[in-house]
């Protein structure tokens, strides 16, 4: 073995990182790392005290008060979700999409914004095609802001979604969190990584809580370097040895719409990386299936895992609608939001 | 012409190997007369500027920013870039080619140094290497040449092709002008808008891997040493990786005539500067990892590095506010370069003031032969910098004499202020 070769260099001061300013606002979402645990735990319980409560009376919680849908890309699950949680709610939405509005003229996200709030909005949800959007118009505008999803960043709400359904399987009758909530559990996450902003956020999120994230695909989809952006993170290429050390098994669709010209050679994706009922069989018959949609059934999951027994794809969008109404109600009235 | 004399100051100007207290008397543009304190002798009718408790020194000369005009106005002019210049001590810049139109012609070259443009300090402009920087027909380079140009570069567009480099660095060798190349491959760089690494993986932000910028110069410094009959002189802007600056250590120790340039915000900030999406630390080649931030210090303290060169890059306030990955590249930089040299290359990092100040005016004048510049040897132009070298001060991005505020050191720290900018004769800054 080649002795290690150490080399000492004069350690020189240098000008120090910039500290963020981030959030403006308490009620602001942008990323899970915003919350603390004990935030990420005020909210899975208002979660279920909400979902829990009589909807005539929860209707008073946000009654009259105004939240714009501000939407640069389509979305079925995260959309509908959002607005059906603001509504029960009591609040009145308005939906903005990037092809319906002045958008398509060149208004830029600060100019949209501040319209919204000239128009009365108390706080946007965004869902935006580019990485860090939810930042620049949380800075523009001062309103609390909930991203719904920034290019390949992070989609705080689909994460703590993801989180309530794993507890429901794993530590069933467990409501609100710790650090070593989810001690000695293994959640992998598989497929396009580099897009995923769901990948990115539950990535943050979940060892936070005490699993070990265990992610798997291939290089042009998940570079080394994922493994360094967080501590409790793990790369296993291998599909089937992953699989084996999972309690929960999150599957990702290949994003078309953001390879930007990388080459994918589908049928040896399929062959190395589909979860298929055989696979699952083999390997984690007692995990829960994860998936945050839309799925490809063919592609990332055969249609018999997507609609098998261990899948809870379903569970999570009902999960949303929890989250979301926990996560609204936190945006308009809370002081400090649990704030990290 | 006025005659103008600066009493009292500490002389520092490193390329006559000077470092004394010295009066210097200016006279039709020129420096006339340097002598011992109270000892210049035809001070007669001249305007007297006091410096003492002053440094003295040659005007700065960056040879690396943009001016936006013509075309940018919006961000920019060559008034308003020069005004910056003169209040961050700079008498001489290099404005790149990269205007609308592309600054591919002696007619370009020749309008950009017109008095009309309103210039507070001297404009040596950079042609294009190539027709509208487009990489395919090589600029007659005799006739930029003539027309004032001092290099060509297709700034912000690389060379890419072999072939057109090789023919641009022969062409410009044959008549004695230095290729400036900004080394990107960007067949690695498409969709990308920071440094590739972890932070622009957490960032989800697609990233500009350092290959693409050293494989450029280890390709370009390759063709130097094919044509080394020739003696071409290849200068790589903006260095910003380990490997690129390795790179050219090693070109030089094979005698090749290559040398480079590194910005401020080069050896002192990293990708952790992005942080939250912040676009003021947007720039090409982007901030790069702590590692390669070393690299460029230790480059400047041992020697390889020949200049610090700002690339000031202004934009409208409306161009930064919005999403990273669209909002365009470049910072500001003429007026915090003293500032933060003095604060960290030669406070912090201990790098003498005389060396300093070489980096920032006699080496950058000798790399592009700007002919008495950088230096205040009797007969060489008058242009000055006075400052005080303790003054600890704080840069508002607001006060700035640019059009633009596109500065990540908005806030900042500064030690070092200029006092007096003296530009062939004339004072064209003052502050109190």
């Amino acid at each position: 073995m080649k002795p290690a070769i150490v080399t000492t260099r004069r350690q020189r001061s240098t000008p120090p990182a910039p500290v963020s300013s981030f959030p403006y606002h308490p009620g602001s979402l942008l990323s899970v790392l915003d919350l603390t645990v004990d935030g990420v735990s005020q909210l899975l319980i208002r979660a279920t005290e909400l979902e829990n409560e009589d909807p005539i009376g929860r209707d008073h919680i946000l009654a009259k008060r105004r939240i714009a849908l501000l939407f640069y890309e389509s979305s079925t699950r995260t959309r509908t979700s959002f607005e059906l949680a603001c509504k029960a709610l009591g609040a009145d939405t308005t939906l903005v999409s990037s092809l319906s509005s002045s958008i398509e003229k060149g208004e830029s996200v600060k100019d949209t914004g501040l319209t919204l709030r000239a128009l009365g909005a108390e706080a946007i949800i965004l869902r935006h095609n580019s990485s860090g959007a939810a930042w620049l118009l949380e800075e523009s505008t001062r309103l609390p802001v909930i991203n719904a999803g920034d290019g390949m960043h992070e989609h705080p709400t689909q994460a703590l979604l993801d989180l309530r359904t794993i507890l429901t399987h794993l530590r069933p009758g467990l409501v609100g969190v710790a650090p070593d909530t989810l001690a000695g559990v293994t959640v992998m996450i598989t497929g396009d990584i580099l897009h995923s902003r769901v990948a990115r956020s539950n990535m943050q999120l979940l060892p936070r809580v005490g699993a070990r994230v265990l992610l798997c695909g291939p290089k042009e989809l998940l570079p080394e370097q994922a493994a360094r952006s967080g501590p409790g993170i793990e790369i296993e290429r291998d599909f089937d040895a992953a699989l084996a050390q999972s309690q929960a098994v999150m599957m990702l669709r290949i994003q078309a719409e953001r390879l930007a010209g990388l080459q994918l050679d589908l049928d040896e994706y399929k062959a190395n990386y589909q979860l298929t009922g055989q696979r699952l069989a083999a390997h984690a018959p007692a995990a829960v299936v994860l998936h945050p949609g839309p799925i490809i059934r063919g592609m990332e999951i055969t249609a018999g895992v997507a609609d098998g027994v261990q899948s809870a794809i379903l569970e999570q969008v009902t999960n949303g609608l929890a989250i979301r109404m926990a996560v609204m109600e936190r945006a308009l009235t809370a002081e400090n939001g649990g704030r990290a | 012409m006025t005659t103008l004399a600066i009493c009292g100051g500490r002389l520092v100007d490193p390329a006559a190997g000077v470092d004394a207290a010295k009066d210097i008397l200016l006279k039709d543009g020129r420096v006339a007369e340097i002598a011992g304190p109270g000892k210049l002798k035809n001070m007669e009718g001249a305007e007297v500027l006091d410096a003492t408790g002053l440094v003295v020194a040659p005007g700065l000369i960056d040879i690396h920013v943009h001016l936006r005009e013509p075309g940018q106005a919006y961000k920019e002019t060559i008034a308003t870039g020069t005004a910056a210049a003169a209040a961050g001590g700079f008498t001489s810049v290099a404005a790149m080619p990269n205007t609308t139109p592309v600054n591919d012609s002696p007619e370009i070259t020749r309008w950009m140094q017109a008095p009309e443009r309103g210039a507070s300090v001297r404009v040596f402009p950079i042609a294009a290497a190539t027709r509208g920087s487009k990489g395919e027909t090589i600029n007659d380079y005799a006739a930029l040449k003539s027309a004032g140009a001092v290099a060509v570069t297709d700034d912000g567009r690389p060379i890419l092709k072999d072939g057109m480099m090789r023919e641009t660095l022969a062409a410009a060798a044959r008549v004695g002008l230095t290729v400036i190349q900004h080394a990107e491959d960007t067949r690695m760089t498409q969709g990308a808008s920071m440094n590739l690494g972890p932070v622009s993986f957490k960032l989800g932000l697609r990233g500009m891997p350092p290959e693409a910028e050293s494989s450029m110069v280890e390709r370009d410094i390759r063709l130097v040493a094919e044509l080394r009959e020739s003696h071409p002189h290849l200068h790589v802007a903006h260095t910003s990786t380990a490997a690129a600056l390795a790179a050219v250590r090693q070109a030089r120790r094979n005698g090749l005539r290559v040398t480079c340039e590194v910005a401020p915000h080069h050896f002192l900030l990293t990708e952790e500067h992005v942080g939250l999406y912040n676009t003021h630390a947007k720039m090409n080649p982007p901030l790069r990892s702590a590692a390669d931030r070393d690299s460029m210090i230790e480059g400047i303290l041992d020697g390889v590095v020949d200049a610090i060169a700002t690339d000031h890059a202004p934009h409208a306030m409306h161009e930064k506010e919005i999403e990273f990955e669209l909002a365009p590249n470049g910072i500001t930089g003429l007026e915090t370069a003293l500032g933060l040299c003095l604060r960290w290359l030669h406070s912090e990092w201990k790098i003498p003031l005389g060396r300093v100040l070489s980096l920032l005016s006699a080496q950058p004048a000798a790399l592009l032969g700007l002919k008495g510049r950088g230096t205040l040897a009797v007969g060489s132009f008058g242009d000055v910098v006075v400052f005080d070298r303790t003054a600890e001060w704080i840069y508002r991005a607001t006060e700035s004499k640019s059009k633009a505020k596109n500065t990540p050191f908005d806030g900042w720290e500064m030690l070092g202020k200029v006092r007096w900018t003296v530009s062939e004769g004339r004072v064209v800054h003052a502050s109190a």
